[in-house]
């Protein structure tokens, strides 16, 4: 095990899926001298070169359809947009032309392609640069969905969504790239899409979430111990594949949920993930399921009525009282 | 108000055999007659889709290509077989010139099992891998990115093929496309950008919606502009002829502007003529420029065709064209299994994909 970084953990994926495959090339705003607006894609430049590693204009539609044309014609893009605020001037090419390709070509034209970059809030960006983004790419067929929380879970996840056929956006956490963390040295580390991770056992409620908000669920399930109630909290890592199993477990485990997610609660993914739990754990609830989401109003700026509008640890403790009824 | 303009070349009545349109853009005569056969296989085809809507065989969109038969032939007839070709929703002769067969054309359009793409794509979305035909795609313009990429794989991979790009003429205001010429001249991609300028982005007249000249738009890129009369397909095809040359040599993008009419309305539901365009304008252009006459006239007059070999040659196409609606009409509907097919070219082991409650779940 080795400790690194998130962002280092992604670079390593990138790094090996680009030695792996000679047809895997990394495409965006400032990925190749600028060495990444995050620095994701530090050095990669150096050693794939221009071709692979490939500056572009300031461009989401343009750039993001151009890859998907290029994976149509057999090539395995990754594109990056610095931020997935910055892509829905993009949305046409992952919506109408990626997601629906294969379907449309009856099979002909599977499109291999990742869309990565940060998601969600940063700190005081206000509006426009800070939300979450996962419902607008979780919605359609065809475009599956993926959420690291973890430095391991980046680099094994990114080389999961590099080598799958289907489009993957893949959200990541601006605030998670100076996060460390032990990831496996083997080489061909890989996390399979679609399997939940339990991130923290205990009997009594289930914290459920993804990406960047698993840290918070941890916190408010620390908070929670300390108070005698012993949380599951359980990181879905992808929304699509949805790990539906561990999802029931849990619940049947509990028998009382909390979703937690950065985005707007009205048709989040918090949403489907409560009519799953309905569903088909109906009889399993001895509480309605409760969602903590960011407020239902555009980021604000200033830096109490962000932290006001984000979710935070204090409202997930709350939220889990209020299904168990304390 | 009808809009008149004037036209490189003049139709019709041109075509002496000495120094004549076949000379003048080197062309001969056998390769002629193959052109105009396929123009007239194109154009009985899109009839006989017009009466297979009528009877409400074909449903949804369906755009018909009747009247700009001569872009499809004449750009698409220099390519080599391993070079692409994507299009807009127009699209049922650009993929024919290509290579798809007529059969598969409409048996796509009637929405059945043996459509080229299974009957799930119908009018708009033509596709067939194996021919390189990438593709109707239905959003104005959306094709443009696509196609650059298709360009930047050519180049990734140091290969030699071309790709032709077709919009209409309303595709050069979606921003799209001025992003992906942009990337295309920057790293001088094999792409050549084609505008079947018929004049209306569906009732808008082009100079309604632009202040400049369509063959000044790559200008901002850097990459070279061209214009050809489309409804004369040999000197469409001598443009392409020599473009593809270029680009295939690494010479970079390029931007035509192909003058053509399109003698239907936008689409099926849409009358010929109406509110944006006059009967006169569309009745003059039918009986002056139409591609199929043009070109028969050259030919006539060059001595290599005469009223008989012309009618076998039509009968040949109306043929054809019956033959794909008897086809299509006895070939499947795609089986219910189709339904869920090929949403995902991987179903991961683990996890779900489908919520539908029937896909996947319990509830199937």
């Amino acid at each position: 095990m080795a400790v690194m970084t998130y962002r280092e953990a992604l670079n390593d994926a990138l790094r090996e899926e680009m030695q792996r495959d000679p047809d895997v090339f990394l495409m965006g705003e400032e990925v190749a001298q600028y060495d990444g607006a995050y620095k994701v894609s530090k050095g990669l430049l150096a050693e794939f070169g221009d071709r692979r590693v490939v500056d572009s204009p300031i461009s989401e539609l343009g750039f993001g359809g151009l890859c998907v044309g290029a994976a149509m014609a057999g090539l395995r893009p990754v594109v990056e947009f610095m931020t997935f605020n910055f892509a829905f001037l993009a949305i046409d090419q992952v919506i109408n032309s990626a997601a629906k390709m294969l379907y449309m070509s009856d099979g002909q034209f599977p499109i291999p392609i990742v869309f990565r970059g940060p998601t969600g809030a940063a700190l005081q960006l206000s509006a426009q640069h800070s939300q979450a983004c996962e419902t607008y790419y979780a919605h359609a067929p065809g475009v599956k969905l993926v959420t690291p929380a973890t430095p391991a879970d980046a680099k094994g996840l990114l080389k999961a969504a590099i080598r799958d056929n289907d489009p993957v956006a893949f959200m990541e956490g601006e605030l998670l790239y100076n996060f460390k963390g032990e990831v496996p040295d083997d080489d061909d580390f890989v996390i399979p899409l679609g399997v939940a991770e339990l991130k923290r056992e205990g009997g009594d409620v289930s914290i459920i979430t993804h990406g960047k908000m698993v840290h918070v669920a941890l916190q408010a399930a620390n908070k929670l111990a300390k108070d005698g109630i012993d949380a599951d909290v359980l990181d879905l890592r992808s929304i699509r594949p949805l790990d539906v199993d561990a999802i029931l477990r849990t619940v049947k485990k509990t028998n009382r949920a909390v979703y937690v997610e950065e985005g707007w609660a009205f048709v989040g993914v918090g949403a489907q993930i409560v009519a799953t739990i309905q569903e088909e754990a109906f009889d399993h609830l001895d509480a309605p399921v409760v969602r903590v989401t960011q407020a239902d109003v555009p980021m604000p700026y200033a830096k109490n009525l962000e932290i006001m509008a984000k979710p935070s640890a204090d409202r997930v403790v709350d939220a889990c009282n209020k299904v168990l009824y304390r | 108000m009808a809009q008149t303009r004037t036209r490189k070349g003049k139709g019709g009545k041109a075509g002496s055999p000495k120094g004549g349109p076949f000379d003048v853009h080197g062309v001969s005569p056998e390769l002629a007659l193959e052109l105009l056969r396929e123009m007239l296989k194109y154009r009985r085809f899109e009839e006989k889709a017009e009466e297979a809507y009528a009877i409400g065989k074909i449903g949804g969109f369906c755009h018909l290509h009747i009247g700009q038969e001569g872009a499809a032939a004449g750009c698409i007839k220099p390519l080599s077989d391993s070079d692409y070709v994507i299009t807009a929703y127009r699209d049922h002769t650009q993929a024919m010139a290509k290579g798809v067969s007529p059969n598969a054309v409409m048996a796509e359009l009637f929405g059945r099992a043996e459509g080229v793409s299974g009957g799930k794509g119908g009018s708009m979305h033509m596709f067939d891998k194996s021919v390189r035909f990438m593709g109707g795609h239905g959003i104005v313009g959306g094709q443009v990115p696509l196609a650059t990429g298709i360009a930047f794989r050519i180049k990734y991979h140091d290969e030699n093929d071309v790709v032709v790009c077709f919009m209409g003429d309303a595709a050069v205001n979606q921003g799209g496309f001025h992003e992906a010429l942009n990337m295309a001249a920057i790293w001088e991609l094999p792409a050549i950008f084609v505008v079947e300028n018929n004049r209306y982005g569906m009732g808008t007249a082009f100079r309604r919606v632009s202040l400049t000249d369509m063959v000044e738009k790559s200008s901002p890129y850097g990459i070279p502009a061209s214009r050809v009369n489309g409804q004369d397909v040999l000197a469409t095809y001598a443009h392409f002829r020599d473009l593809v040359a270029e680009v295939r040599g690494g010479g970079g993008p390029r931007f035509v502007d192909v003058e053509t009419y399109r003698f239907r309305g936008h689409s099926m539901s849409d009358p010929v003529s109406g509110t944006y365009r006059s009967k006169e304008e569309v009745e003059r252009e039918t009986h002056e420029e139409d591609p199929i006459a043009i070109l028969r006239d050259h030919l006539f007059a060059g001595g290599h065709l005469d009223q008989k070999g012309l009618e076998e040659m039509d009968t040949e196409a109306r043929e054809t064209a019956q033959e794909a609606f008897e086809l299509a009409d006895a070939s499947p509907m795609p089986g219910p299994e189709a339904l869920y097919a090929h949403v995902w070219a991987e179903i991961n082991p683990n996890g779900r994909l489908c919520f539908d409650g029937r896909g996947e779940s319990p509830w199937r």
